[in-house]
């Protein structure tokens, strides 16, 4: 006996769009299975990840604060996936654009205009576009893969970073804690109601998705990304250039990024310090598959991983578990996306025919 | 010889009702067929008939959904190729599978199922190879290697193992006529030995000449059996495509315009390792002219392809001359703008994209040249109104066949997609036309269909180049005829004054063509 993929005839509509519900549910009752593994009671337990949070308004503006970051990241990874190029160093840029977009409240703390927090914004795109560039670069011009160097250059940003606020940007007033100073609150992203810690980002990250939804369904740049991701040499036929959408398509997921890191330290913690992401670039990496490389399903999938993330809080609040379970159930939900996506293209065939005999 | 003494009507392989069913499409369905003992038996088919399916499935790569195969009058399961060699079939695949950077022992050492020192592997393949007239140096690297010769590696590679029947995939069409008839030799003595010869192909002539009987297939069923020398090219293909093949009216326009695509001294590095750099090539198409090249696969015609779209453009304007201008350094879509349009031999993934509609697909060649009907706004939107008007346009033109309105490419059988893909340049009506491999695996009926078209092109004062390896295509269509040669371009000459048989030479690279004499 022996297994067979099968490449169905037509992969179909129905299966890719359930494909993600199919992984959402498995990865629920494995994770009852490892709960109750665990000595926990797995109805409990799941309540506490994913459904607590959703009912407390205090609570959903968490979860927007922490969808957030997820979205405008997701988005931008969604993009660069489709013409495959695998950005998987979103983190690194996230911290590139905390970086430069802290520029003017740590080095020009007195400095009280509207302009401050615009600026900020830009120029924390602008980094984490640059930061980004390195390894889209490198892949261009020296056939360097970009999984490694854009991985690699994760680490590069945070030491840098690390060693900026235990260095020179150390608030002089901070009793030696790594930390810069408070940014002045012309460069603090307001809060949307009074209710509660959600604040523009969360509309950045729903405008961001919908504009590259835009381009992806009505422009001729989202063709170009959509040809040269299917074929490339289909895309050379067509006139359009590989090199440029590797920097294009690094640039923009850069860009998202720096921007989830400048709104994350200016909306969220008001000052830099030695960590300042709980690994949102990395965990992007499952909402941009999680939403189908779609933007408006990155928004969706996107507020499922900020969930899992408010849960785990809770998790290690009322249960007492380690916040590691979030990771857990991350890694189990990307695996099982993956699988389900593998078998929404290929059907599964048991061959009843017995092996080849060999002499 | 293992081969045992069998009575005259014994077959070594019949196989009854075989059935494949792809979810609910039959690529096979209720496939009648007996091979006897020392015949060559041809099976003929267009592409998409269902020959690969059948044979795959005697050779155990793919499993029959139903019906029976027999060996010798036993009902075996051929599970697995090597399953089909222990049984004794062997089989030479149209695409080979060999690595290029390992010598020819080497290569066949891999393919064996026992395990023999590489020596002892080297001599008997060289014994085999002497003995059937298919010289070959066990030694060689295959990277060195012409076609004909990697072939060889593959019919000794099955002669190894002794088989009693051998299935030979399109062998011939990348060979020149003087390696095929070497190959009809080898084939010959197989027979003579008493060894079956499962011999696939769509060329009919090879087929009367060589083969004892015929199998036809035609949307996966057998349409016909018999001897291939009873019949007319004619109706051989009848049986193949179920209608008579409308019959291309020739070029031969006597109006000849301006020289309106022309390649001075144009040289081009390879690329990879394996691919081949264009020499000095100098060829001129004049308005109303269809210059064919012909050539076996592999001797740079791909590369010619790219310098001439400008896919891959080339180190010197002049040596690429469009409508008058120097466009070497230009990229494709300059070169389309100036009224120029390109066919690629690839369809999937390259002139089209499988996954994507129709119209998709319009838009990937004509988004430029065409950006004012197709674009709008700053954003680059795509009108898609004008898009899916212009590529129903386009299907109706061609006679496309489809399923469903704007349906995606990779839906489409071969010789529909590729008109399609050919009326996507017909319907901006250019100035200049190259074409790489118009009706490569494309059935009978599109194939005259696409010829027809490129003819009419010229005929209305377009230039046409056509880079074939088809010699029959070449003759139907061509007005001027040169001949690629491991990256050299012979002179061009009428088409009237060419044979096959000069062709055949030109293709081995034996022309006398003196350095820097170039006709102009």
């Amino acid at each position: 006996m022996r297994i067979e993929l099968e490449k169905r005839a037509r992969p179909s509509q129905l299966h890719s769009l359930l494909s993600p519900i199919i992984a959402l549910l498995l990865t629920l009752v494995t994770g009852a299975i490892l709960f109750a593994a665990l000595g926990q009671d797995p109805v409990r337990a799941l309540y506490v990840l994913f459904i607590g949070p959703l009912t407390e308004v205090w609570s959903l503006h968490e979860l927007a604060v922490k969808s957030a970051p997820l979205i405008m990241i997701g988005v931008g990874l969604s993009v660069c996936y489709r013409c495959n190029n695998w950005n998987i160093g979103a983190e690194g840029q996230l911290v590139a654009g905390a970086i430069t977009g802290s520029i003017i409240p740590v080095l020009f703390n007195d400095w009280h205009s509207p302009l401050v927090l615009p600026l900020m914004l830009v120029m924390g795109m602008v980094g984490g576009a640059l930061y980004a560039a390195i390894p889209a670069f490198l892949k261009a011009q020296t056939n360097t893969n970009e999984i490694l160097t854009s991985l690699m250059l994760v680490y590069v940003a945070e030491l840098f970073l690390d060693w900026l606020v235990r260095g020179p940007w150390r608030d002089p007033q901070g009793f030696n804690f790594p930390v810069t100073k408070q940014f002045q609150p012309e460069g603090i992203l307001p809060e949307l109601l009074d209710s509660g810690r959600a604040n523009l980002g969360i509309v950045f990250a729903i405008l961001a998705a919908l504009a590259v939804w835009f381009m992806m369904r009505f422009t001729l740049k989202g063709f170009e990304i959509k040809v040269l991701g299917a074929s490339e040499r289909a895309g050379r036929f067509a006139g359009f250039s590989r090199k440029g959408m590797i920097w294009f398509s690094m640039m923009l997921s850069g860009a998202l990024a720096g921007l989830a890191g400048i709104c994350e330290v200016s909306g969220v913690i008001n000052k830099l310090q030695p960590e300042i992401s709980p690994g949102y670039g990395f965990t992007a990496i499952i909402v941009a598959f999680l939403g189908r490389l779609n933007p408006l399903g990155v928004i969706v999938a996107g507020l499922v991983l900020g969930l899992t993330y408010l849960g785990g809080e809770g998790a290690q609040i009322e249960l007492g578990l380690s916040d590691k379970v979030v990771r857990v159930f991350q890694g189990m939900l990307l695996f099982f996306v993956l699988a389900c996506d593998t078998l929404a293209i290929y059907r599964v065939r048991l061959s009843l025919a017995p092996a080849a005999k060999e002499a | 010889m293992p081969v045992s003494g069998v009575s005259a009507d014994a077959t070594v392989l019949s196989v009854r009702q075989l059935t494949k069913l792809f979810g609910s499409f039959a690529a096979c369905n209720g496939i009648d067929l007996d091979i006897k003992p020392g015949e060559i038996h041809a099976l003929l088919g267009e592409n998409g008939a269902g020959k690969s399916t059948l044979v795959k499935m005697l050779f155990g790569v793919l499993a029959p959904t139903s019906g029976t195969i027999l060996w010798n009058g036993q009902t075996v399961r051929i599970a697995s190729p090597a399953a089909a060699r222990k049984l004794g079939i062997g089989m030479v695949f149209q695409h080979f599978s060999l690595f290029e950077a390992l010598t020819v022992a080497e290569n066949i050492a891999l393919s064996l199922d026992d395990k023999l020192p590489l020596a002892q592997i080297a001599a008997r393949a060289s014994e085999l190879s002497h003995a059937y007239g298919l010289p070959l140096d066990p030694h060689a690297h295959v990277a060195d290697l012409s076609v004909g010769e990697r072939q060889r590696i593959e019919i000794v590679r099955a002669l190894l193992q002794n088989p009693q029947l051998i299935i030979l995939d399109e062998p011939t069409s990348v060979l020149t006529p003087q390696e095929a008839d070497r190959l009809f030799e080898t084939l010959f003595k197989l027979r003579a030995e008493g060894r079956s010869v499962l011999y696939i192909s769509h060329r009919l002539e090879e087929v009367q000449r060589i083969c004892d009987r015929a199998t036809v297939l035609r949307h996966g069923k057998v349409t016909g059996a018999c001897d291939p020398r009873q019949e007319t090219p004619a109706s051989l293909a009848r049986m193949m495509v179920g209608a008579e093949v409308a019959h291309v009216s020739a070029a031969g326009t006597t109006t000849r315009g301006e020289v309106l695509l022309e390649a001075r001294h144009l040289s081009a590095a390879a690329r990879t390792p394996f691919a081949v750099a264009l020499k000095n090539v100098c060829l001129k198409v004049r308005a109303g002219e269809v210059l064919a090249i012909a050539g076996v696969a592999g001797n740079g015609q791909g590369e010619l392809f790219d310098a001439l779209s400008g896919e891959y453009p080339v180190e010197e304007a002049q040596t690429v001359q469009l409508r008058g201008k120097a466009v070497g350094r230009s990229g494709i879509n300059d070169r389309r703008s100036m009224g120029a349009g390109f066919v690629p031999e690839e369809r999937h993934g390259h002139a089209a994209v499988s996954a994507l509609p129709l119209s998709d697909n319009l838009v990937l060649a004509r988004y430029w040249s065409d950006r004012k009907a197709f674009l709008s706004g700053p954003l680059g939107l795509i009108r898609s109104g004008a898009v899916k008007a212009a590529a129903k346009r386009i299907c109706v033109e061609m006679d496309v066949r489809k399923s469903g309105e704007d349906p995606a490419a990779g839906s489409l059988s071969g010789g529909n997609l590729q008109k399609f893909i050919v009326g996507r340049e017909l319907d901006r009506q250019p100035s200049v036309l190259v074409v790489n491999q118009p009706t490569w695996g494309v059935d009978a009926g599109a194939a005259s269909r696409i010829r027809q078209a490129l003819v009419d092109l010229a005929k209305s004062g377009s230039a046409v180049l056509v880079i074939s390896q088809d010699l029959d295509e070449i003759f139907e269509v061509a007005s001027e005829i040169a001949v690629i040669s491991e990256g050299r371009l012979s002179d061009a000459y009428p088409a009237g004054e060419l044979t096959r048989e000069k062709i055949g030479l030109l293709m081995g690279g034996l022309y006398g063509k003196t350095e820097g004499a170039h006709a102009h």
